[in-house]
């Protein structure tokens, strides 16, 4: 074989996204554990690291993705994402937390089964997705933007007011047919303290359901005895949350991947292009934006509910629009209208954006002894006389985390003026449900006559 | 209703100045008849209109040639305080090739974009196949079968030149969310794709563009994205076509090639109505002129009545206004 020929193959395989993926992925888990090493991690460290680093990579990567069902696919501009996502787990918390008496200090739920509260969260989310569109929908482009935006911004208050604090529950709720005697006596979204996510641990749930509990738990005894000998359920746990992030991974792409290659994602695109086109060609515009819309705002409720069930509590500021900008960013490098792209975007931004700087600063941090940082940035600057950058550079490693949000802007510029199509936005993907090579491959005959016959009929 | 029949009774000559034949014949009487029938009042302007109005069925019997799919009846459109189409009646009959010309601002755009449901007039009616599509929204005139193109060729851009033409067909059952994504349905959604592709290659094959089905149509010329937005509006399986300045920016050779195919289309039954301001092409190629000057229908006939004209010379050449 030439050449050549090889060369095209492993052209062939990197054109190829699965391998793409897998390449990127692989690289970022490469990175982070010989960051580990440098760190002088253990096992447990780096098992814990991988943890979290999947974590992140399957909440970005599935929330970019149903982003792109708005904007890549259909080009709606929706910057509520975050509102969508706290809709989804405060109706889990609400329909699954266990119950409370009467006069306890915190606030209870139904105590519903996860699954349930899963679901709920789900259809609530896609149900205030409809409420929005609704209306908004009919606006351009950027006042849905706007629409959206404001909507975020008032789920997020609607957490914090007292008002929705607590609801005290009748005894007997009678439901035409059916009566209802709840045992909660107090529910409600818990102010601005937040609610307590003290249902059942998610990935538990999730393992009961599938008869995987006891199979689960024999690998961690398992585990103990050989591996690791001091508890190490809890960074199993995350190890394998992490792992149904990434099958949520993949189903999200399994089902959105579907809608991009149907005529439904087709009439979506066309939309993105010009809807009046879509629209002169018959396509009934509305419907499809609206069942875009909701479909992908139900998907940013299960995307929040999967992100934040584990994390024990969740309190309103943890819904500030910027988890909205995030969500962007990832989907900007990925490449809007691809969902590969997408969530190699997140993978991405989730690995080098997000944790990226705390990690490359414990990095530095441990490399060199550089000693305490100054503790505010006149002494930072202090150095300069002396013409010592030490001080500020030690200052502003510590404050990476603050400056993320520079970076990120920086990267932001930096794809804006190179590479504004993203990483994967060639759009290439093909909205059919079929191959859409000439049937017969060169066997038409093409005769004219022939051709138009039967559009007459 | 009621507003239809005021408008018919107000607007009587007009009606009759324009080919009202169409209508009697589809009616009850024989088409021989036709041609004599504008000679009557103001009387017979109305029933026709709720003849046609009442019995829709009767239009779809009638021998080719004799049937008027599209009547366009006193519609006017005001922005603000311009009256940027006022009175226009006409109508297109099957099969022919009707050109709608005037100067620029004389509101051919707006005629069209009123008749495609892109705007509400003001008043009047537009009726399609004996059905009033006046104010119905864009995509459901177009599934009614009357398919129209832009002025400047709108593509989807980012959008191969297959899946522009894969979009049109009417009645695809994948554009049902849940069959597409269903495993039990998404079987009978790719047999209708790969029915329709077929399709779709035989009127790239027409229109001579199969060579570009990869590539995206924002990557296509000027001449062959007006070649695929007709070939797109075809496949939506329309019976009248309406075409806004299809020869606008088209090379001669391309405006040669174009004009053949309407006419090859044109013999084999379908109608077209198109917008243009270039007076040769459509004088050459047309059976039937409607000029149009200020908003109004300054006359309405064959060509060499058109030239004739010394109304329509004054408009062209800037006669006193």
């Amino acid at each position: 074989m030439s050449t050549d020929g090889i060369r095209g193959r492993f052209k062939g395989l990197f054109e190829h996204d699965l391998t793409l993926v897998l390449a990127v992925l692989g690289a970022l888990y490469l990175a982070y554990i010989l960051a580990g090493v440098a760190f002088g991690y253990g096992l447990r460290g780096q098992l814990n690291s991988i943890a979290n680093l999947t974590f992140f990579i399957g909440v970005f990567g599935m929330m970019a993705m149903a982003l792109n069902l708005h904007w890549g696919y259909t080009g709606l501009f929706n910057i509520g994402i975050v509102g969508f996502m706290g809709i989804g787990i405060y109706t889990t918390a609400l329909v699954s937390k266990p119950p409370v008496g009467d006069g306890a200090a915190q606030v209870g739920g139904f105590g519903l089964p996860l699954i349930v509260g899963v679901i709920a969260g789900v259809a609530v989310a896609g149900l205030f997705g409809l409420l929005v569109a609704l209306p908004a929908l009919r606006l351009r482009a950027d006042y849905l933007a706007i629409v959206t935006v404001a909507f975020s911004e008032i789920v997020r208050f609607t957490m914090m007011s007292r008002t929705f604090q607590t609801f005290a529950v009748p005894d007997t709720i009678d439901l035409w047919l059916f009566t209802f005697d709840p045992a909660a006596d107090t529910v409600g979204l818990g102010g601005g303290g937040g609610l307590i996510l003290n249902y059942t641990n998610p990935l538990e749930a999730l393992l009961r359901l599938l008869f995987l509990w006891e199979p689960y738990l024999g690998f961690v005894s398992f585990v103990q005895a050989n591996v690791i000998s001091n508890n190490p359920k809890p960074v199993l746990d995350g190890l394998f949350y992490g792992i149904v992030l990434l099958i949520g991974v993949g189903l999200f792409y399994l089902l959105l991947s579907r809608i991009g290659k149907s005529p439904f994602g087709r009439v979506l695109k066309a939309i993105r292009e010009d809807e009046d086109v879509a629209n002169a060609l018959g396509k009934d515009t509305d419907r499809f934006k609206l069942t875009a819309f909701v479909l992908g705002a139900a998907l940013m409720g299960l995307g929040g509910i999967l992100w934040y069930s584990g994390q024990g509590s969740i309190t309103p500021p943890s819904f500030r629009p910027n988890i909205t900008f995030f969500i962007w960013i990832a989907l900007i490098i990925g490449g809007a209208g691809s969902n590969t792209g997408s969530f190699l975007g997140g993978a991405i931004f989730a690995g080098l954006l997000y944790e990226g700087p705390r990690y490359f600063k414990n990095l530095v941090q441990t490399a060199f002894e550089l000693g305490d940082a100054p503790r505010n940035f006149g002494e930072a600057m202090a150095g300069f006389a002396s013409l010592d950058p030490m001080p500020f550079i030690v200052y502003t490693l510590d404050n990476v985390s603050q400056l993320r949000l520079v970076i990120m802007g920086v990267v932001l510029i930096w794809l804006m003026h190179n590479r504004p199509e993203g990483l994967l936005g060639h759009r290439k993907e093909t909205a059919s449900s079929v191959d859409l090579a000439r049937p017969g491959s060169g066997g038409s005959t093409g005769k004219p006559a022939a051709a138009d016959g039967g559009d007459e009929q | 209703m009621s507003g239809t029949d005021e408008s018919a009774t107000g607007e009587s000559p007009p009606v009759e100045e324009t080919e009202t034949d169409g209508e009697p014949s589809s009616s009850e009487e024989p088409s021989s008849a036709a041609g004599d029938a504008s000679t009557d009042g103001d009387s017979l302007g109305t029933d026709l209109a709720e003849l046609v109005e009442d019995d829709p069925e009767t239009h779809a019997g009638d021998e080719a040639g004799r049937y008027a799919p599209l009547e366009v009846e006193g519609l006017r459109k005001e922005f603000g305080g311009i009256t940027a189409v006022d009175d226009v009646t006409f109508d297109v009959e099957e099969g022919t090739l009707t050109g709608l010309i005037g100067p620029n601002g004389a509101g051919k755009s707006t005629t069209f974009n009123l008749i495609t449901g892109m705007l509400d007039p003001t008043d009047g009616t537009v009726r399609f196949n004996g059905e009033e599509i006046t104010g119905l929204q864009p995509h459901e005139i177009a599934n009614r079968g009357l398919a129209r193109t832009f002025q400047i060729a709108r593509e989807l851009e980012e959008m191969t030149v297959l899946e522009n033409m894969m979009l049109a067909p009417k009645g695809q059952v994948g554009e049902s969310l849940w069959r597409s994504i269903m495993p039990l349905t998404r079987g009978s959604v790719r047999e209708q794709e790969t029915e329709q592709l077929k399709r779709v290659w035989e009127v790239l094959d027409f229109f001579e563009i199969d060579h570009l089905a990869q590539e995206y149509a924002g990557n296509l010329s000027g001449g062959q994205r007006k070649l695929l937005e007709m070939a797109r509006a075809l496949l939506t399986d329309p019976d009248v076509l309406l075409l806004d300045e299809p020869f606008a920016g088209v090379n001669p050779t391309l405006e040669k090639r174009l004009l053949e195919h309407i006419h090859e289309l044109r013999e084999r039954g379908y109608t077209f109505l198109i917008v243009e301001h270039d007076m040769d092409l459509i004088m050459n190629n047309c059976e039937r002129v409607i000029v149009m000057h200020q908003g109004r229908i300054l006359k309405d006939g064959t060509p060499a009545e058109i030239k004739e004209s010394e109304e329509v010379i004054e408009a062209y050449l800037g006669g006193e206004v």
